[in-house]
Formats: structure tokens, sequence, C-alpha cells
């Protein structure tokens, strides 16, 4: 009997299987998700990042069968507060190992601060401030997607170089708003252009009828929109309105196809933007957003660059984990600033020592409706800009952790 | 080129003009809210809502059922001011005796219910709306280049707010409307319907909110949120121009476009607060509002 029981106790744990090998914290890895669920911004990341995370989580588990993989969503109606109080929840309560934070700056800035007071590692994907990797980085902060800085390297530098050499701002009045601005500016005036003028415009403002007559009276070449969402929705709609474009060229400082699908390609056509990532720029970033939408409500969508990032980096980390052996927070993110990232988001990727993930950022130019071959089909690649160029370089960087 | 304050004369002119015209479309959103909350003493929290649903459905029959906007104009309107008037029918009626709170939960509530709704099926990044093919273009003024839409929005605006006010204040449907709401009882004892009077008033309150958004539909975001913006400027409107004025409220919209309109030209930052700093110094004055009636 006891010889028996003996050896059913060895055939049990050689069953076990590969993740007794790794040292995780509870024998599981858990990640949590707060993004924007609601609001403004739901449609670029929300509840398509937690399926694309979702489906990370899922590729994972396959190829590493035996491993217990948890994920927890939230909605934080893009408020700091809610964002910080679910993280710290979390994080007491059920033990995550990775934090994932989604749109709205102020919030990934507040739940910044609670990851690295736990000491665990927090990604942020879909908060646009380059203050996450510059003045507010912390051991434990990702910033995996994009930032403030490189959409205004790309996008400003570009048209300046196309000959739009005169700007005017139209600027939602906050910080992120005026951050971009400040970041267009500096890249204009470096590479020779000029800024005429510019107007600051309440957040959510609907009618910007007025502020594209200034636009016009300033005799600017090109018009940018130093704003998101909603917001470089309407402005869109009264330069088309108000024969602004015929005039000027837009500049969508912040402008993400699915901003294109809701303005429709006659009234975006020919302006510029900068995108992480394009679901059409290579067969296997197609061959992703093809399963992506499967496991989405709606089958003809395509992905954001920001639901790619979600995928790309919780599928990183999961690879870290299981190089360094353990879910402990200093060797995971030891573990992350070592890899080279490629896969279907980005190529030659690195994660810097502020944080920031550097990889190659696309300079688009929206199609005509004549150019557009299909459903989604919206935006050209101008220009592939690389990494190194386009995101802050370390000896202009205030990060403590960067050393002189 | 002789400038005030600054700015050349014929810029200026052009943002006073535009404030008109922004005003005109302010004054169509407020009357639905003044009809209702002026005549029925209801706060109307879901006004934002009726407007978005309006939008929406302009959407919703070019996209489904190939109806542009002239169709829609008619029955984006009508649809909606049925669902007014089976809301109050079915459930606002019940609270008419209590509190006004009680009221403003209701519709609270139902907003949030719609809103999501809408939200749940469409997301929130919005519809693509085309401009209609007549209204396409713009007209030059010398000063200025005013689209052909807005000068459109503006003749449907005046000429409803118009007939409305001609309707509620000179006709006797009107006055008997309005002697039923400020003496329910007596109105009754005359052998006037009030409970559907009032039925019919709130659906056409709700008529006009979709109204003034299926003209906002080509020029703004249609999204399911899009009447959450509005909804507390177009509240400071009416009680800037006074609960019970219906003329009130259209002079009032007029006024805050004009004001606003200079306001982004002068301090841009302050646009969206100006009307809460008029609404307060006008309370602190004359709190029944300009056009009031002390009640």
């Amino acid at each position: 009997m006891k010889a028996k029981a003996f050896l059913l106790g060895i055939l049990a744990s050689g069953l076990v299987g590969g993740a007794q090998a790794q040292k995780l914290s509870d024998n599981a890895v858990r990640i949590g998700f707060i993004t924007d669920m609601s609001g403004v911004y739901a449609d670029l990341d929300g509840a398509g990042g937690a399926t694309a995370i979702q489906m990370a989580i899922d590729d994972f588990k396959a190829k590493n069968p035996g491993w217990t993989i948890e994920l927890f969503t939230a909605d934080h109606q893009n408020k700091a507060d809610i964002a910080s109080a679910k993280a710290r929840e979390w994080f007491d309560q059920k033990n995550i190992d990775l934090l994932v934070g989604g749109t709205n700056s102020a919030t990934s800035l507040a739940m910044k601060t609670v990851a690295a007071e736990k000491k665990k590692p927090f990604i942020s994907i879909g908060a646009g401030t380059s203050a996450l990797t510059n003045e507010e980085c912390t051991p434990y902060t990702v910033h995996y997607a994009y930032d403030t800085y490189a959409l205004a390297t790309a996008t400003g530098g570009a048209a300046v170089r196309a000959g739009y050499k005169t700007w005017f701002f139209l600027t939602a009045d906050y910080a992120f708003g005026k951050a971009l601005e400040s970041d267009t500016t500096a890249v204009v005036l470096a590479s020779g252009g000029k800024v005429l003028g510019d107007v600051k415009v309440p957040l959510n403002a609907s009618d910007f009828s007025s502020f594209m007559l200034q636009a016009q009276a300033s005799g600017a070449q090109i018009l940018g929109l130093a704003n998101a969402g909603g917001d470089t929705i309407n402005s869109i709609k009264a330069a088309n309105e108000f024969g602004v474009t015929k005039t000027m060229k837009l500049a969508g400082l912040l402008m993400t196809i699915i901003d294109i699908n809701s303005l429709g390609l006659p009234l975006t056509q020919g302006m510029y933007l900068t995108e992480a990532w394009n679901w059409n720029q290579s067969d296997d970033a197609r061959a992703w957003a093809q399963r992506w939408a499967q496991r989405t409500s709606e089958k003809a969508k395509k992905p954001s660059y920001l639901h790619a990032a979600d995928y790309s980096a919780v599928t990183q980390y999961l690879l870290a984990v299981k190089a360094a052996g353990t879910d402990e927070g200093d060797a995971v993110m030891a573990q992350l600033k070592k890899t080279r990232i490629n896969d279907m988001f980005a190529k030659n990727g690195y994660i810097r020592v502020d944080g920031r993930m550097v990889h190659d950022m696309l300079l688009e130019q929206v199609k005509t409706p004549q150019e557009s071959k299909e459903p989604w089909d919206y935006v050209k690649v101008v220009e592939v800009v690389p990494g190194d160029k386009a995101f802050r370089p370390l000896s202009d960087s205030k990060c403590p952790l960067v050393k002189r | 080129m002789t400038m005030i304050f600054g700015i050349p004369v014929a810029a200026l002119a052009a943002q006073v003009l535009l404030g008109l015209v922004n005003g005109s479309f302010y004054a169509l959103l407020s009357l639905g809210l003044a009809v209702i909350f002026g005549m029925l003493n209801i706060i109307n929290f879901s006004h934002g809502a009726l407007y978005m649903m309006g939008a929406m459905l302009a959407w919703i029959g070019s996209e489904y059922f190939g109806l542009g906007y002239w169709p829609m104009m008619i029955l984006a309107p009508l649809l909606v001011g049925i669902f007014g008037m089976l809301f109050e029918r079915l459930l606002l009626r019940h609270l008419y005796g209590l509190d006004h709170l009680y009221g403003l939960l209701l519709t609270f509530g139902a907003t949030l219910l719609i809103e999501g709704i809408f939200r749940s099926f469409y997301g929130v990044s919005g519809q693509p709306y085309p401009m209609p093919q007549l209204l396409r273009g713009s007209a030059d003024l010398g000063f200025m280049v005013l689209p052909i839409y807005r000068a459109w929005v503006v003749a449907v605006s005046l000429v409803v707010c118009l007939a409305t006010w001609f309707f509620i204040e000179r006709t006797s449907l009107g006055a008997k409307l309005r002697a039923g709401t400020e003496n329910a009882p007596l109105t009754k004892a005359f052998g006037i319907n009030v409970p559907r009077m009032i039925t019919l008033t709130y659906g056409f309150g709700a008529a006009l909110a979709a109204l003034a958004g299926v003209l906002a539909a080509p020029v703004l975001q249609v999204q399911p949120l899009m009447g959450s913006h509005l909804i507390i400027v177009v509240f400071a409107v009416v009680v800037i121009g006074g609960m019970g004025s219906i003329a009130g409220s259209i002079a009032t919209g007029l006024l805050l476009g004009v004001v606003e309109g200079l306001t982004k030209v002068f301090y841009p930052q302050a646009s969206s607060t100006v009307v809460f700093v008029v609404m307060a110094l006008v309370l602190l004055v004359r709190p029944s509002g300009l056009f009031g009636r002390e009640q």
C-alpha cells in the first residue's frame, strides 16, 4: 500500500509538468488590465485590448501547457483615482504580478506610482505622455507602444520636410494637448519651420467653427491638431465645412484608423498621421488582425495599434517570466530590458533603461477613396521612422535611472 | 486695417456673425428643454439623450434604410417624439405629485440607459455622416466665408423657434396649455384634457431635441455621448433666460452664442466656462432669469 501510494505520488508530480520548474508566486501568473472601457477612448483600446491580452495568454499557454495564467480587467472611466484604487486592491488582494495600463495619461501616471511601490512591473500601452519615461520614470515602468515625443517627431518633422513650413496649432487645453503642441513646436523649429500661432480650446468643445476662422486668418500652410478622440473628429469636420482643407494641410498629431473610420475617407484624405503599427503592414500583422477580429463581436473590424501592442507586450512579459524562471518583479524587469523584441508588432524593438520600448514608427498619409482597395484600407506608409530617431534620446532624458 | 483690441474689424465681425449662427443652434436646442422645463416643471435631464437619438436615427436611417437627410429631418423627430410620449405616459407621469428631484433622477437614469444601449451597439468613436448634397459649399460675404449649411441651420432654428413661441404665446391651444400647467384642476374643470396635453407637450419637446440632433449630424461627431457634452450648457441657457419664458431661452441662446464667440477670440481657454460665469452673474442680480416671471 505504501509503495503504491509512493509510486502514484511520483507519477502525479511528473504529470504537473513544466510549470513546476518555474518559481511562480502562488504557482500562477496574474495579470491586471485597467483601461477606459466606456468613455471617449473605449474604441481605441477598451474591451478589444482585453481580447488581445487574452489571445496572448492563450497563445502562450498553447506552447506552455501546465501554466496557470489569470487575467483581471477593469474600467477606470478616465479617472485617475479609480485606476490607482483598483490597482492597489489587485496588488494587495489578488497578488497580481503585472499591471497593464490602457488609455489616458493621468491614469497611467497614477498607476505607475502604485506599481513602483509594490515593486511589480507596470506596462503602459495607451497613455501618451512622454513623462512616463522622463521625469516620472520608475524602475518598474515600461512605456510600450508610443508617446507624444515620437508622434511629434515623426509627423512634425515629416510635414516640414514635405514643404509645410508654417504651422498653426489647435490645442486641447490640458496637459496632454499642451505637451503635444510643445513637442511638435520644438521639432518644427529644429527642422527650419515656423509657428505662426495657436489657439487653446477647452477639452470636449463641440464646435470648432470660430477656431477655424482664426486658423485661416493666420495664413499658415498646415494646421496641427494637438488633440485626440472626439475633439480631433470635430475639428476635422469643421475644417472641411469651412473650406480650411482647401488652403491648409491638416496634421492629426494623435490619430488612429478608428478615427478615420468615424470620419470617412472623403473628409480625411491626404492627412498626415503617425502610428506605431498598422494591420496591413505585413503578413503577420494581417494574420493577427484577422484572428483578433474573429474573437471580437464585430467580425468586420480591424484592430488599432494599441490592441496589437497589448498582445505584444503581454507575450513579451510571459516570455520574460519563462526566461527569468520567476515572476518576481526585479528579475522580470531585468530580463525585459535585455530582450530584443521581434514579433508582429515590432521588429528590432528593445526596452531601454528608462523603460521606453524603442521601435520603428510609421509615418502615414490617409488614402483617397479611389486608392482604398478594401474596408479599413485607409492609409499608406510614407516613411518608416527608425526607433532611435523617433523617441527622445537618452542624452536629453530627465529620468534619474539614466546614468550620466 | 482698423483694429479693435488688436483684432481686425473684419475678423471680429466674422466672429460675431458666427456667434449668432451658433447661437441660433443653441436657441433651438434649448427650446425643447424650455418648453418642458417651463411648461411642465419637469427637470428633463434626458434632453441630451433625445438630441443624440435624433442624430443617431438620422445615421441609422441613412445606413440601413437608405433614407437621406431630408426624410430623416421629419422622421427622426417624429419617432423620438413618440418615444417621448410613451416615456411620459408610462413612467414620468407617476412622479408629478412628488418632489422635482424624482423627475430629475428618473430622466437622468433614462439618459444613462439610452446612452449605454447605443454605446454597446455602436461604440463611442462615432459614425460618419455626410453633408447633404444641396447644402454643401459656402457663400463669400466679403469679410468672411460662411458655409451654406450654417445659414441653413440659422433659417431652420429661427423658423422653428418663432413658430413655437407664436404657438405657445399667441394661440388658444397654447393658452390652454399654459393654463393647464399653471392651474391643472381649474383647467380640467373647463373640460380640457390636461394629462393628454402634457403628454403631447413632452413629445413635442422631445421632437425639438431630435430635430436639433439631425441638424447637428453633418457637422458634429455623431456618437452616443454627444448629448452629455451639451446638456449642462443647455440647462444654463434656460436658467439664464428664465424658467417660464420661451422667448427668454431663444434670446439667451443667441446672446450666449455671441458671448461665447467673442470669448473664443479674446480668451479661448474660457469659452466652455463663460456661460456659467454669465449664469452666476444673472442669478445674483435677477434670480428668476433675464426674462423670467417671478414665481
